[in-house]
Protein backbone atom coordinates (compact mmCIF):
# COMPACT_ATOMS: atom_id res chain seq x y z
CA UNK A 1 0.00 0.00 0.00
CA UNK A 2 0.97 3.55 -0.50
CA UNK A 3 0.32 6.00 1.91
CA UNK A 4 0.72 10.04 1.27
CA UNK A 5 1.44 12.34 3.98
CA UNK A 6 0.81 15.97 3.53
CA UNK A 7 3.36 18.03 5.47
CA UNK A 8 2.64 21.36 5.86
CA UNK A 9 5.81 23.97 7.59
CA UNK A 10 4.21 26.54 10.14
CA UNK A 11 6.15 29.30 11.71
CA UNK A 12 7.71 27.55 15.48
CA UNK A 13 4.47 27.52 17.38
CA UNK A 14 7.11 28.69 20.76
CA UNK A 15 8.09 31.51 19.12
CA UNK A 16 5.57 34.35 19.25
CA UNK A 17 4.20 35.99 15.77
CA UNK A 18 4.69 38.98 14.92
CA UNK A 19 3.63 41.47 12.42
CA UNK A 20 5.26 43.15 9.26
CA UNK A 21 4.76 47.02 9.15
CA UNK A 22 1.78 47.05 7.97
CA UNK A 23 -0.08 44.50 9.46
CA UNK A 24 -0.76 42.93 6.97
CA UNK A 25 0.30 39.28 7.85
CA UNK A 26 3.06 37.35 9.79
CA UNK A 27 6.58 39.13 9.19
CA UNK A 28 8.09 35.73 8.33
CA UNK A 29 11.90 37.37 7.95
CA UNK A 30 12.90 35.87 11.07
CA UNK A 31 10.86 32.96 11.65
CA UNK A 32 12.03 29.60 12.18
CA UNK A 33 9.86 27.05 10.25
CA UNK A 34 8.83 23.60 11.37
CA UNK A 35 7.08 20.38 10.17
CA UNK A 36 3.25 21.24 11.51
CA UNK A 37 3.43 18.76 14.69
CA UNK A 38 -0.03 17.11 13.57
CA UNK A 39 1.66 15.95 10.04
CA UNK A 40 4.98 14.78 12.34
CA UNK A 41 2.14 12.46 14.02
CA UNK A 42 0.71 11.50 10.81
CA UNK A 43 4.68 10.73 9.32
CA UNK A 44 4.70 8.48 12.40
CA UNK A 45 1.27 6.60 12.16
CA UNK A 46 2.72 5.74 8.81
CA UNK A 47 5.51 4.44 10.00
CA UNK A 48 3.94 2.09 12.36
CA UNK A 49 1.82 0.78 9.37
CA UNK A 50 4.91 0.15 7.82
CA UNK A 51 6.84 -1.66 10.75
CA UNK A 52 3.40 -3.38 11.86
CA UNK A 53 0.66 -3.98 9.99
CA UNK A 54 2.01 -3.62 6.22
CA UNK A 55 5.62 -3.92 5.58
CA UNK A 56 5.48 -3.20 2.09
CA UNK A 57 4.01 0.13 2.56
CA UNK A 58 5.65 3.17 0.43
CA UNK A 59 5.30 6.31 2.25
CA UNK A 60 5.05 9.42 0.25
CA UNK A 61 5.63 12.89 1.52
CA UNK A 62 3.99 15.81 -0.19
CA UNK A 63 4.62 19.32 0.92
CA UNK A 64 3.18 22.67 -0.95
CA UNK A 65 5.34 25.46 -0.38
CA UNK A 66 8.30 28.04 -2.08
CA UNK A 67 11.02 26.30 -3.67
CA UNK A 68 13.38 26.41 -0.95
CA UNK A 69 11.05 25.29 1.49
CA UNK A 70 12.37 21.27 1.72
CA UNK A 71 13.64 21.18 5.09
CA UNK A 72 10.05 20.07 6.54
CA UNK A 73 10.00 17.34 4.46
CA UNK A 74 13.58 16.25 4.97
CA UNK A 75 12.43 15.89 8.80
CA UNK A 76 9.92 13.40 7.05
CA UNK A 77 12.43 11.85 5.23
CA UNK A 78 14.61 11.80 8.04
CA UNK A 79 12.37 9.56 9.98
CA UNK A 80 11.72 7.23 7.30
CA UNK A 81 9.30 8.84 4.64
CA UNK A 82 10.52 6.63 1.75
CA UNK A 83 10.38 9.96 -1.01
CA UNK A 84 9.21 13.61 -0.96
CA UNK A 85 7.31 15.71 -3.20
CA UNK A 86 7.42 19.39 -2.87
CA UNK A 87 4.78 21.60 -4.90
CA UNK A 88 6.17 24.84 -5.27
CA UNK A 89 3.86 27.50 -4.44
CA UNK A 90 4.55 30.82 -2.52
CA UNK A 91 2.45 33.23 -1.48
CA UNK A 92 -0.70 32.71 0.82
CA UNK A 93 -2.47 28.97 -0.15
CA UNK A 94 -6.07 28.45 1.58
CA UNK A 95 -7.17 25.01 2.32
CA UNK A 96 -9.49 24.43 -0.53
CA UNK A 97 -6.19 25.32 -2.94
CA UNK A 98 -3.96 23.26 -0.72
CA UNK A 99 -6.99 20.48 -0.92
CA UNK A 100 -7.08 21.39 -4.93
CA UNK A 101 -3.59 20.37 -5.14
CA UNK A 102 -3.22 17.24 -2.65
CA UNK A 103 -6.44 15.94 -4.71
CA UNK A 104 -4.15 16.36 -8.02
CA UNK A 105 -1.38 14.86 -6.36
CA UNK A 106 -3.34 11.91 -4.80
CA UNK A 107 -4.38 11.80 -8.50
CA UNK A 108 -0.57 11.00 -9.67
CA UNK A 109 0.29 8.84 -6.88
CA UNK A 110 -2.81 6.83 -6.22
CA UNK A 111 -1.95 5.67 -2.28
CA UNK A 112 -4.75 3.67 -0.54
CA UNK A 113 -4.45 6.06 2.52
CA UNK A 114 -4.11 10.26 2.86
CA UNK A 115 -2.99 10.95 6.63
CA UNK A 116 -2.37 13.74 7.36
CA UNK A 117 -2.53 16.32 11.05
CA UNK A 118 -6.10 17.48 11.54
CA UNK A 119 -5.20 20.83 11.90
CA UNK A 120 -2.16 23.45 11.43
CA UNK A 121 -0.91 25.25 14.08
CA UNK A 122 -0.19 28.22 12.25
CA UNK A 123 -3.91 29.08 10.41
CA UNK A 124 -5.78 26.53 12.67
CA UNK A 125 -8.56 26.27 10.04
CA UNK A 126 -8.86 22.71 10.18
CA UNK A 127 -10.44 22.17 6.91
CA UNK A 128 -8.39 20.74 4.45
CA UNK A 129 -8.79 17.22 5.32
CA UNK A 130 -12.18 17.33 4.97
CA UNK A 131 -12.25 19.27 1.85
CA UNK A 132 -9.63 16.74 0.19
CA UNK A 133 -11.87 13.58 1.44
CA UNK A 134 -14.75 15.77 -0.49
CA UNK A 135 -12.81 16.61 -3.63
CA UNK A 136 -12.24 12.31 -3.53
CA UNK A 137 -15.06 11.08 -2.78
CA UNK A 138 -12.68 9.19 -0.18
CA UNK A 139 -14.54 8.33 3.10
CA UNK A 140 -13.13 10.19 5.98
CA UNK A 141 -11.97 9.54 9.38
CA UNK A 142 -11.35 13.23 11.38
CA UNK A 143 -9.46 13.71 15.13
CA UNK A 144 -8.13 9.65 14.92
CA UNK A 145 -6.91 8.43 18.21
CA UNK A 146 -6.25 5.00 16.65
CA UNK A 147 -6.29 3.12 13.67
CA UNK A 148 -6.57 -0.48 13.43
CA UNK A 149 -6.82 -2.23 9.59
CA UNK A 150 -9.05 -5.03 9.58
CA UNK A 151 -9.86 -6.94 6.24
CA UNK A 152 -11.43 -4.17 3.63
CA UNK A 153 -11.07 -1.34 5.67
CA UNK A 154 -10.20 0.40 8.41
CA UNK A 155 -11.42 0.95 11.89
CA UNK A 156 -10.87 4.09 13.81
CA UNK A 157 -11.47 5.87 17.38
CA UNK A 158 -12.15 9.53 16.96
CA UNK A 159 -12.10 12.14 19.21
CA UNK A 160 -14.93 13.99 19.22
CA UNK A 161 -16.66 16.63 22.19
CA UNK A 162 -19.29 13.50 23.39
CA UNK A 163 -16.48 11.09 23.24
CA UNK A 164 -14.63 8.62 21.78
CA UNK A 165 -16.24 7.65 18.42
CA UNK A 166 -15.52 4.46 16.36
CA UNK A 167 -16.22 3.90 13.25
CA UNK A 168 -15.10 1.88 9.84
CA UNK A 169 -14.40 3.60 7.27
CA UNK A 170 -13.92 1.46 3.47
CA UNK A 171 -10.59 2.43 1.84
CA UNK A 172 -8.88 4.13 0.01
CA UNK A 173 -9.81 7.03 2.65
CA UNK A 174 -8.60 10.07 4.47
CA UNK A 175 -7.51 9.92 8.27
CA UNK A 176 -6.79 13.45 10.53
CA UNK A 177 -4.37 12.96 13.48
CA UNK A 178 -4.98 14.15 16.84
CA UNK A 179 -2.51 14.03 19.40
CA UNK A 180 -2.93 11.12 20.77
CA UNK A 181 -2.63 8.79 17.79
CA UNK A 182 0.97 8.66 18.62
CA UNK A 183 4.06 10.25 20.03
CA UNK A 184 6.45 11.05 16.74
CA UNK A 185 9.96 9.80 17.42
CA UNK A 186 13.11 11.78 17.06
CA UNK A 187 15.31 10.90 13.78
CA UNK A 188 18.51 9.85 14.24
CA UNK A 189 21.60 11.62 13.52
CA UNK A 190 22.52 9.08 10.84
CA UNK A 191 19.29 9.14 9.25
CA UNK A 192 19.20 12.95 9.07
CA UNK A 193 22.60 12.62 7.17
CA UNK A 194 20.87 10.35 4.51
CA UNK A 195 17.47 12.42 4.41
CA UNK A 196 20.05 15.00 3.48
CA UNK A 197 21.43 13.06 0.64
CA UNK A 198 17.93 12.20 -0.78
CA UNK A 199 16.53 13.96 -4.06
CA UNK A 200 13.04 15.27 -3.44
CA UNK A 201 10.86 15.96 -6.70
CA UNK A 202 9.52 19.08 -7.52
CA UNK A 203 6.55 19.70 -9.49
CA UNK A 204 4.77 22.62 -9.86
CA UNK A 205 0.95 23.65 -9.71
CA UNK A 206 0.21 23.98 -13.60
CA UNK A 207 2.37 20.43 -14.15
CA UNK A 208 -0.44 18.98 -11.51
CA UNK A 209 -3.01 21.07 -13.95
CA UNK A 210 -4.69 22.88 -10.96
CA UNK A 211 -4.92 26.82 -11.33
CA UNK A 212 -5.16 28.56 -8.21
CA UNK A 213 -8.86 30.04 -6.80
CA UNK A 214 -8.53 31.69 -3.59
CA UNK A 215 -10.93 31.49 -1.35
CA UNK A 216 -10.17 33.00 1.83
CA UNK A 217 -8.68 36.94 1.58
CA UNK A 218 -7.08 38.42 4.13
CA UNK A 219 -7.14 41.70 5.03
CA UNK A 220 -5.64 41.73 7.92
CA UNK A 221 -4.12 40.81 11.38
CA UNK A 222 -3.76 42.34 15.01
CA UNK A 223 -1.53 41.19 17.50
CA UNK A 224 -4.48 39.76 20.63
CA UNK A 225 -2.82 41.22 23.89
CA UNK A 226 -4.22 40.78 27.21
CA UNK A 227 -6.72 43.84 28.29
CA UNK A 228 -6.54 42.31 32.06
CA UNK A 229 -4.81 44.11 35.08
CA UNK A 230 -4.00 41.07 37.34
CA UNK A 231 -4.63 41.88 41.15
CA UNK A 232 -2.60 39.94 43.41
CA UNK A 233 -4.65 38.40 46.44
CA UNK A 234 -2.76 37.31 50.00
CA UNK A 235 -4.53 34.13 50.58
CA UNK A 236 -7.22 31.58 49.95
CA UNK A 237 -10.15 33.68 52.19
CA UNK A 238 -9.30 36.78 50.54
CA UNK A 239 -8.79 34.95 47.10
CA UNK A 240 -12.67 33.92 47.64
CA UNK A 241 -13.92 36.73 48.42
CA UNK A 242 -12.78 38.95 45.43
CA UNK A 243 -14.48 36.14 43.47
CA UNK A 244 -17.69 36.77 45.70
CA UNK A 245 -17.37 40.48 45.05
CA UNK A 246 -17.11 39.81 41.11
CA UNK A 247 -20.22 37.41 41.42
CA UNK A 248 -18.75 34.11 40.03
CA UNK A 249 -19.08 32.06 42.82
CA UNK A 250 -21.84 31.76 46.26
CA UNK B 1 -28.65 37.16 2.37
CA UNK B 2 -30.16 33.58 2.30
CA UNK B 3 -28.81 31.77 5.32
CA UNK B 4 -29.06 27.75 6.67
CA UNK B 5 -27.84 27.15 10.11
CA UNK B 6 -27.09 23.28 10.58
CA UNK B 7 -28.62 22.38 14.31
CA UNK B 8 -26.38 19.61 16.30
CA UNK B 9 -28.49 17.06 18.48
CA UNK B 10 -26.78 14.56 20.25
CA UNK B 11 -30.36 12.32 18.92
CA UNK B 12 -32.32 13.04 22.01
CA UNK B 13 -32.08 17.31 22.12
CA UNK B 14 -30.36 19.77 20.23
CA UNK B 15 -27.21 20.42 21.47
CA UNK B 16 -26.54 23.86 23.82
CA UNK B 17 -24.65 25.39 21.31
CA UNK B 18 -26.66 25.62 18.23
CA UNK B 19 -28.13 28.39 19.25
CA UNK B 20 -24.97 30.53 19.10
CA UNK B 21 -25.25 29.47 15.21
CA UNK B 22 -28.47 30.84 15.37
CA UNK B 23 -27.36 34.19 16.78
CA UNK B 24 -24.72 34.44 14.72
CA UNK B 25 -26.85 34.16 11.81
CA UNK B 26 -29.41 36.43 13.02
CA UNK B 27 -27.29 39.06 13.46
CA UNK B 28 -26.20 38.83 9.56
CA UNK B 29 -29.22 38.62 8.37
CA UNK B 30 -33.11 38.42 8.90
CA UNK B 31 -33.62 35.27 5.93
CA UNK B 32 -32.32 32.48 8.42
CA UNK B 33 -33.65 28.78 8.25
CA UNK B 34 -32.49 25.92 10.21
CA UNK B 35 -31.94 22.28 9.18
CA UNK B 36 -31.68 19.26 11.22
CA UNK B 37 -31.02 16.18 9.61
CA UNK B 38 -31.30 12.46 11.66
CA UNK B 39 -33.71 10.03 12.18
CA UNK B 40 -36.54 10.35 14.46
CA UNK B 41 -36.05 14.27 14.76
CA UNK B 42 -39.31 15.38 15.91
CA UNK B 43 -38.23 17.09 19.65
CA UNK B 44 -35.42 18.89 17.61
CA UNK B 45 -37.22 20.21 14.95
CA UNK B 46 -39.68 21.28 17.54
CA UNK B 47 -36.88 22.73 19.28
CA UNK B 48 -35.24 24.79 16.02
CA UNK B 49 -38.81 25.74 15.06
CA UNK B 50 -39.04 28.09 18.27
CA UNK B 51 -36.53 29.83 16.65
CA UNK B 52 -36.39 29.52 12.65
CA UNK B 53 -38.06 28.09 9.78
CA UNK B 54 -37.01 24.90 9.73
CA UNK B 55 -35.65 21.83 6.91
CA UNK B 56 -36.50 18.68 8.35
CA UNK B 57 -34.12 15.75 6.94
CA UNK B 58 -35.89 12.58 8.47
CA UNK B 59 -34.30 9.40 6.96
CA UNK B 60 -33.15 5.65 8.43
CA UNK B 61 -30.05 6.67 6.12
CA UNK B 62 -29.26 9.53 8.30
CA UNK B 63 -29.51 7.90 11.90
CA UNK B 64 -25.95 8.04 12.89
CA UNK B 65 -24.37 11.37 12.20
CA UNK B 66 -21.32 9.55 9.54
CA UNK B 67 -19.58 12.51 7.80
CA UNK B 68 -20.11 11.61 4.01
CA UNK B 69 -23.57 10.91 4.28
CA UNK B 70 -24.75 13.74 6.04
CA UNK B 71 -22.47 15.88 4.41
CA UNK B 72 -23.77 15.12 1.18
CA UNK B 73 -27.11 15.84 2.43
CA UNK B 74 -26.28 19.43 4.00
CA UNK B 75 -24.40 20.43 0.22
CA UNK B 76 -27.86 19.22 -1.67
CA UNK B 77 -29.98 21.02 0.96
CA UNK B 78 -27.80 24.46 0.32
CA UNK B 79 -27.79 24.21 -3.10
CA UNK B 80 -31.56 23.46 -3.49
CA UNK B 81 -32.54 26.23 -0.73
CA UNK B 82 -29.65 28.66 -2.75
CA UNK B 83 -28.03 29.28 0.38
CA UNK B 84 -25.56 32.28 0.57
CA UNK B 85 -24.32 31.30 3.63
CA UNK B 86 -23.98 28.19 5.78
CA UNK B 87 -23.68 28.13 9.44
CA UNK B 88 -22.55 25.59 12.71
CA UNK B 89 -21.28 26.15 15.99
CA UNK B 90 -17.61 25.35 15.68
CA UNK B 91 -17.87 22.07 17.52
CA UNK B 92 -16.05 18.38 16.42
CA UNK B 93 -19.36 17.38 15.06
CA UNK B 94 -19.26 20.97 12.79
CA UNK B 95 -15.28 20.96 11.98
CA UNK B 96 -15.88 17.23 10.46
CA UNK B 97 -18.95 17.04 8.66
CA UNK B 98 -19.54 21.03 7.59
CA UNK B 99 -16.01 20.62 6.81
CA UNK B 100 -16.98 18.33 4.33
CA UNK B 101 -20.23 20.06 3.13
CA UNK B 102 -17.79 22.67 2.62
CA UNK B 103 -15.67 21.03 0.75
CA UNK B 104 -18.49 20.02 -1.24
CA UNK B 105 -20.04 23.32 -2.07
CA UNK B 106 -16.85 24.97 -3.36
CA UNK B 107 -14.57 25.40 -0.08
CA UNK B 108 -15.31 29.07 0.89
CA UNK B 109 -15.31 28.42 4.18
CA UNK B 110 -14.23 30.04 7.63
CA UNK B 111 -13.67 28.22 11.29
CA UNK B 112 -13.74 29.76 14.62
CA UNK B 113 -15.25 32.89 13.74
CA UNK B 114 -15.18 35.49 17.05
CA UNK B 115 -16.74 38.53 15.43
CA UNK B 116 -18.00 40.23 11.83
CA UNK B 117 -19.06 42.94 10.34
CA UNK B 118 -20.93 43.41 7.52
CA UNK B 119 -19.36 46.44 5.06
CA UNK B 120 -21.34 47.10 1.76
CA UNK B 121 -22.67 44.14 1.79
CA UNK B 122 -19.40 42.57 2.39
CA UNK B 123 -19.14 40.04 5.50
CA UNK B 124 -15.84 40.65 7.31
CA UNK B 125 -15.07 37.60 9.89
CA UNK B 126 -12.45 38.28 12.51
CA UNK B 127 -10.89 34.61 13.46
CA UNK B 128 -8.06 33.32 15.56
CA UNK B 129 -4.87 31.90 14.51
CA UNK B 130 -1.82 31.05 15.74
CA UNK B 131 -3.39 29.66 19.03
CA UNK B 132 -5.28 32.94 19.60
CA UNK B 133 -2.37 35.10 19.18
CA UNK B 134 -3.32 36.64 16.36
CA UNK B 135 -7.13 37.47 15.18
CA UNK B 136 -7.12 37.77 11.02
CA UNK B 137 -10.21 39.44 9.88
CA UNK B 138 -10.98 37.75 6.48
CA UNK B 139 -13.45 37.73 3.70
CA UNK B 140 -14.86 34.88 1.67
CA UNK B 141 -14.60 34.48 -2.03
CA UNK B 142 -17.04 32.37 -3.68
CA UNK B 143 -20.90 31.65 -2.47
CA UNK B 144 -21.99 29.42 -0.24
CA UNK B 145 -19.48 31.04 2.42
CA UNK B 146 -19.65 28.33 5.43
CA UNK B 147 -18.86 28.86 8.75
CA UNK B 148 -18.51 28.05 11.85
CA UNK B 149 -18.79 30.04 15.18
CA UNK B 150 -17.09 29.99 18.30
CA UNK B 151 -20.12 29.65 20.69
CA UNK B 152 -18.61 31.98 23.32
CA UNK B 153 -18.63 34.84 20.58
CA UNK B 154 -22.42 34.66 19.96
CA UNK B 155 -25.90 34.48 21.87
CA UNK B 156 -28.53 32.53 21.60
CA UNK B 157 -31.59 34.86 20.55
CA UNK B 158 -34.70 34.76 22.05
CA UNK B 159 -37.22 32.38 20.88
CA UNK B 160 -40.33 33.76 18.99
CA UNK B 161 -44.03 33.49 20.38
CA UNK B 162 -45.50 31.34 18.25
CA UNK B 163 -43.28 28.62 16.53
CA UNK B 164 -42.66 28.61 12.76
CA UNK B 165 -43.06 25.97 10.30
CA UNK B 166 -41.33 22.87 9.98
CA UNK B 167 -41.33 21.26 6.32
CA UNK B 168 -39.67 17.83 5.43
CA UNK B 169 -36.85 17.47 2.76
CA UNK B 170 -36.80 14.18 0.87
CA UNK B 171 -33.25 12.09 1.00
CA UNK B 172 -32.23 10.15 -2.25
CA UNK B 173 -31.13 7.46 -0.38
CA UNK B 174 -29.62 5.81 -3.33
CA UNK B 175 -27.08 8.72 -3.61
CA UNK B 176 -25.56 8.67 -0.32
CA UNK B 177 -22.10 7.40 -0.18
CA UNK B 178 -21.81 4.55 2.02
CA UNK B 179 -18.05 4.11 2.89
CA UNK B 180 -18.48 5.06 6.61
CA UNK B 181 -20.35 3.02 9.33
CA UNK B 182 -20.53 3.88 12.89
CA UNK B 183 -20.06 1.12 15.54
CA UNK B 184 -20.50 2.70 18.91
CA UNK B 185 -19.09 5.81 21.19
CA UNK B 186 -17.97 5.48 24.23
CA UNK B 187 -19.39 8.52 25.82
CA UNK B 188 -17.42 10.19 28.62
CA UNK B 189 -18.87 9.02 31.68
CA UNK B 190 -18.16 12.24 34.04
CA UNK B 191 -20.77 13.26 37.00
CA UNK B 192 -19.56 16.98 36.49
CA UNK B 193 -20.78 19.17 34.33
CA UNK B 194 -19.12 19.08 30.84
CA UNK B 195 -16.21 21.78 30.95
CA UNK B 196 -17.67 23.55 27.28
CA UNK B 197 -20.57 24.14 29.00
CA UNK B 198 -20.05 24.56 32.65
CA UNK B 199 -20.41 27.99 34.41
CA UNK B 200 -17.28 27.33 36.56
CA UNK B 201 -14.18 25.79 35.58
CA UNK B 202 -11.28 24.24 37.80
CA UNK B 203 -8.61 23.55 36.19
CA UNK B 204 -5.24 21.86 36.61
CA UNK B 205 -2.15 21.93 35.31
CA UNK B 206 2.07 20.28 35.79
CA UNK B 207 1.90 21.32 39.25
CA UNK B 208 -0.36 17.90 40.15
CA UNK B 209 1.60 14.91 40.33
CA UNK B 210 -0.77 12.39 39.87
CA UNK B 211 -4.07 11.44 39.01
CA UNK B 212 -4.90 11.48 42.97
CA UNK B 213 -3.75 14.66 43.88
CA UNK B 214 -5.53 15.86 40.78
CA UNK B 215 -9.07 14.48 42.02
CA UNK B 216 -8.21 15.12 45.58
CA UNK B 217 -7.51 18.61 44.87
CA UNK B 218 -9.16 19.59 41.55
CA UNK B 219 -11.96 17.68 41.97
CA UNK B 220 -13.11 18.57 45.16
CA UNK B 221 -12.94 22.03 44.57
CA UNK B 222 -14.64 21.80 41.14
CA UNK B 223 -17.00 19.32 43.29
CA UNK B 224 -17.53 22.63 46.29
CA UNK B 225 -18.38 24.94 43.51
CA UNK B 226 -20.37 22.45 41.43
CA UNK B 227 -17.85 23.22 38.93
CA UNK B 228 -16.35 21.19 35.37
CA UNK B 229 -12.91 19.95 35.80
CA UNK B 230 -10.07 20.55 32.87
CA UNK B 231 -6.76 20.60 32.43
CA UNK B 232 -3.53 21.59 30.81
CA UNK B 233 -2.48 19.60 28.08
CA UNK B 234 0.89 18.19 30.05
CA UNK B 235 -1.89 16.44 32.26
CA UNK B 236 -3.04 14.70 29.71
CA UNK B 237 0.46 14.01 28.34
CA UNK B 238 1.15 12.23 31.50
CA UNK B 239 -2.20 10.17 31.29
CA UNK B 240 -2.95 11.78 35.08
CA UNK B 241 -6.31 13.05 33.43
CA UNK B 242 -8.33 11.93 30.49
CA UNK B 243 -8.05 14.07 27.20
CA UNK B 244 -11.58 15.39 27.17
CA UNK B 245 -10.81 17.11 30.00
CA UNK B 246 -8.12 19.31 27.82
CA UNK B 247 -8.29 22.61 27.16
CA UNK B 248 -6.13 24.76 24.73
CA UNK B 249 -5.31 25.06 21.01
CA UNK B 250 -5.44 21.67 20.41
CA UNK B 251 -8.46 20.62 22.91
CA UNK B 252 -11.50 22.08 24.51
CA UNK B 253 -12.21 25.88 23.86
CA UNK B 254 -13.80 27.30 27.01
CA UNK B 255 -15.65 30.70 28.56
CA UNK B 256 -16.94 30.30 31.83
CA UNK B 257 -17.98 32.88 34.07
CA UNK B 258 -15.09 31.77 36.07
CA UNK B 259 -11.53 29.72 35.02
CA UNK B 260 -10.11 28.90 38.21
CA UNK B 261 -6.14 27.66 36.80
CA UNK B 262 -4.40 26.03 39.03
CA UNK B 263 -0.88 25.40 38.68
CA UNK B 264 -0.46 26.08 34.97
CA UNK B 265 1.68 28.04 33.42
CA UNK B 266 0.36 29.47 30.79
CA UNK B 267 1.66 27.90 27.60
CA UNK B 268 -0.03 29.90 24.69
CA UNK B 269 -1.71 26.82 23.67
CA UNK B 270 -3.47 26.53 26.87
CA UNK B 271 -4.35 30.01 26.55
CA UNK B 272 -5.85 29.78 24.04
CA UNK B 273 -8.80 27.66 25.34
CA UNK B 274 -9.90 29.35 27.82
CA UNK B 275 -8.53 33.81 27.55
CA UNK B 276 -12.10 34.35 26.56
CA UNK B 277 -13.62 33.62 30.14
CA UNK B 278 -15.22 36.55 31.74
CA UNK B 279 -13.22 36.16 34.71
CA UNK B 280 -9.71 34.46 35.29
CA UNK B 281 -8.51 33.76 38.60
CA UNK B 282 -4.93 32.01 39.12
CA UNK B 283 -2.73 30.25 41.69
CA UNK B 284 0.68 29.71 40.84
CA UNK B 285 4.20 28.96 42.70
CA UNK B 286 5.91 31.25 40.11
CA UNK B 287 5.32 35.11 39.99
CA UNK B 288 6.50 35.47 36.89
CA UNK B 289 4.40 32.64 35.32
CA UNK B 290 2.63 33.83 31.48
CA UNK B 291 -0.87 32.80 33.43
CA UNK B 292 -0.73 35.99 35.42
CA UNK B 293 -1.01 38.17 32.64
CA UNK B 294 -4.09 36.74 31.56
CA UNK B 295 -5.59 36.84 35.09
CA UNK B 296 -8.00 39.53 37.05
CA UNK B 297 -6.91 37.64 40.31
CA UNK B 298 -3.57 36.33 41.16
CA UNK B 299 -2.59 34.04 44.39
CA UNK B 300 1.07 33.28 44.24
CA UNK B 301 1.53 30.34 46.08
CA UNK B 302 1.87 26.30 46.25
CA UNK B 303 -1.41 24.84 44.95
CA UNK B 304 -1.01 21.87 47.31
CA UNK B 305 -1.19 24.32 50.18
CA UNK B 306 -3.74 26.90 48.62
CA UNK B 307 -6.46 24.62 47.43
CA UNK B 308 -6.97 22.85 50.72
CA UNK B 309 -7.58 26.35 52.39
CA UNK B 310 -9.73 27.16 49.40
CA UNK B 311 -11.69 23.92 50.16
CA UNK B 312 -11.74 24.33 53.88
CA UNK B 313 -12.94 27.85 53.52
CA UNK B 314 -15.77 26.85 51.29
CA UNK B 315 -16.95 24.22 53.85
CA UNK B 316 -17.05 26.38 56.68
CA UNK B 317 -19.32 29.14 54.95
CA UNK B 318 -21.51 26.62 53.40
Amino acid sequence: MKILVPCKRVPDPDQKPRLNADGSNIDDVAVSFILNPFDAIAVEEALRIREVAHPDTEIVAVGICPVDGEAELRTALAMGADRALLVEHAGMSDPWNVARLLAAVVEREQPGLVLMGKQAVDDDSNQTGQFLAALLNWPQATFASQLEFFDGGLRVHRETDLGIEIIRVTLPAVVTADLRLNEPRYASLPSILKAKKKSIEHTTPAELGVALEPRVQLLSMEVVNSQRQCEQVSNAADLLARLREAEVIE
Amino acid sequence: MKTLVLMEHDGVALRSGSGEALGFARAVTEDVTALVLGEGIAAMTAEASKFAPVLAADNAALANSVADRWAHVIAEVARNHNAELVVATSTTWAKDIVGRAAGLLGGAMASDVIGHELEGGELRLRRPMFAGAITATITLKGSPQIITVRSSAYDTPAPAATPFAINAVSVDVDALPSGMELEGVDRRIDARPDVTEARIVVSGGRAFKGSEDYERLVGSLADRLGAATGSSRALVDAGITPNSLQVGQTGKIVAPDLYLALGISGAVQHLAGMKNSRVIAAINRDPDAPIFEFADFGLIGDVYEEVPRLIEQLKSSQ
